[in-house]
């Protein structure tokens, strides 16, 4: 195959697989169909662009290409001409999504897909794995490794999850708009479990699973497109690109985690922070901070610091009581408690640490002995923070947080 | 669609379907479903589980145990059949089921077909 037909393939299928997928399931109703369509449209552009060359409008051939494809499939059994007559009678598929608009005042058919895939009566892993197929375009195999499971494991996750939306009747539709609110939080939710997912798989890891950064990257930029109005969907794209910026620092050679105070800030990409920052914003422009507008904040502070003395502490302290109160899960109020420590001095984030450690809500959790440990070294407690440190050492899950750990426990002078 | 709701609690609720329909939040439910267009096509309230009879079937022999085929914190109270337009608007009926506030209300898709 020659590099541009090559080329033009990659993009199209960045670019169309969900759009495909999406606009058949509204016309057939049938996951599965649509799927295998989809698949079947970008198996003939790779027999037929090479000889006639790529189309002026890859996207539109490829619907065109899977859905006529559906209808060949269709008239090819009963049940299925039976069907096709139904979807002429009540032409659907046709205009359906004036319905959609007027209520919510969006329209799309991948937003609809989004909204379907990430419903709240589906599991979470379901809603992450339908989530990668259908709009992404992984196969089953790519989610399987990005998530560590089987593949029949994730096979029949997908089954399962496609199953319960026909018989349980999920609608495929974007919710109504007292509804949207609390689903779009949820559909970022997933969004941001896949960025996570990715980010903290290291240069080691198998590069599918690290791959999932630049998916969720890519379908929150479709989600900002759909639902521009949004300011929490800006947020979230603004803290991946914030956190994606970092990705150069984050690990030296050995693969070990190095701290933000630590990183070499040359490595970052200056082009994905102006962008998260522009992003942040127009949002924050909005007047309505939700918690992903104050978490990208809290990173803007920290990447647009020329560097780790520079950092805005006082701004950081203040946004993080904002978000603690709108999320006061026991990790923030640890990151508060670090923030703290930076403007009031190490004892006032003891004191904060401390509270939740007697409160038992991160027992079992290494960042909290750790974070103990980093304030008593501060205040020179030596001993004491090397039995904080040997527990976060116990705790600790990964090989590069351990060396990372017991490097300091050597800087303290114990073994 | 239809579903039928399962109404589940920790049997803490003591009182008859008589009473429990006169009760204003159980009157706001019916009239929620009447409002936006959802059929009640039937329910009942349970008696609680200490008046229930397992019975099974093995090998020609029926096996038969007092009390209910599960032994959980919540036992099912009373169930409602409804026919709504998909499962969102099911589980907007169910939220609203004055037991979804303190038990627990299981929606089955009926099978159709």
């Amino acid at each position: 195959m020659t590099g541009p037909v090559d080329a033009a393939l990659t993009a199209a299928f960045h670019q169309e697989w969900g759009q495909i997928v999406a606009t058949l399931i509204g016309f057939t109703g049938d996951w599965d169909l649509a799927e295998e369509c989809a698949q079947d449209a970008f198996a003939l552009a790779l027999e037929r662009w090479p000889r006639d060359g790529v189309p002026d409008r890859p996207g539109a051939w490829l619907t065109t290409t899977a859905r006529n494809r559906a209808i060949d499939r269709l008239r090819r059994d009963a049940v299925g001409a039976a069907k096709l007559r139904e979807m002429a009678a009540t032409s659907r598929g046709a205009a359906p999504d004036t319905e959609d608009a007027e209520v919510s005042g969006v329209s799309d058919d991948r937003l609809r897909l989004i909204f379907t895939c990430c419903h709240p009566a589906l599991a979470l892993e379901a809603r992450v794995a339908l989530t990668l197929r259908t709009l992404a375009g992984l196969n089953t195999s790519e989610i399987a490794r990005a998530f560590l499971v089987p593949e029949p494991t994730m096979a029949q996750r997908l089954v399962r999850a496609k199953r319960k939306i026909r018989n349980a009747g999920i609608p495929y539709r974007v919710p109504p708009a007292h509804l949207l609110e609390e689903r779009t939080n949820g559909v970022l939710g997933v969004l941001y479990l896949l960025f996570n997912e990715g980010y903290a798989a290291t240069s080691g890891a198998d590069l599918v699973r690290q791959a999932l950064t630049a998916e969720a990257l890519r379908l929150a930029r479709l989600l900002v497109r759909l639902l521009p109005h949004d300011g929490e969907v800006a947020g979230l794209l603004a803290l991946m690109l914030l956190h994606d910026a970092r990705r150069a620092a984050r690990l030296d050679d050995a693969g070990d985690l190095v701290t933000l105070e630590e990183q070499d800030r040359t490595l970052w990409d200056t082009g994905e922070i102006a962008e998260g920052v522009e992003l942040l914003k127009t949002a924050l422009r909005r007047g309505r901070p939700g918690p992903y507008q104050l978490q990208a904040a809290i990173v803007a502070c920290h990447a647009t610091a020329a560097d780790a003395a520079d950092t805005d502490w006082e701004q950081v302290a203040e946004l993080y009581e904002r978000l603690v109160e709108l999320l006061p899960s026991p990790v923030v109020r640890l990151n508060r408690a670090i923030a703290i420590a930076m403007t009031r001095g190490p004892a006032a984030g003891l004191e904060l640490v401390d509270e939740l450690q007697a409160s038992g809500a991160l027992t079992g959790y290494h960042l909290l002995p750790a974070t103990r440990a980093d304030l008593l070294r501060r205040l020179d407690c030596t001993d004491e923070a090397v039995a904080a440190y040997r527990q976060a050492l116990d705790l600790a899950t990964t090989d590069s947080e351990r060396r990372f750990l017991s490097r300091r426990l050597a800087e303290l002078g114990a073994r | 669609m239809k579903y039928m709701l399962v109404i589940c609690d920790d049997e803490s609720d003591p009182q008859g379907p008589r009473e429990i329909t006169s009760r204003p939040d159980h009157v706001a439910w019916i009239d929620y479903m009447q409002s936006s267009g959802v059929e009640l096509l039937g329910g009942e309230r349970l008696r609680p589980s200490g008046d229930a009879t397992s019975v099974r079937a093995r090998d020609g022999e029926v096996l038969i145990s007092d009390g209910p085929y599960v032994e959980a914190k919540e036992q099912i109270g009373g169930f409602a059949l409804i026919e709504c337009a998909d499962l969102d608007q099911a589980i907007e009926v169910a939220a609203r089921h004055p037991f979804a506030a303190h038990g627990v209300i299981e929606i089955r898709p009926v099978w159709a077909g």
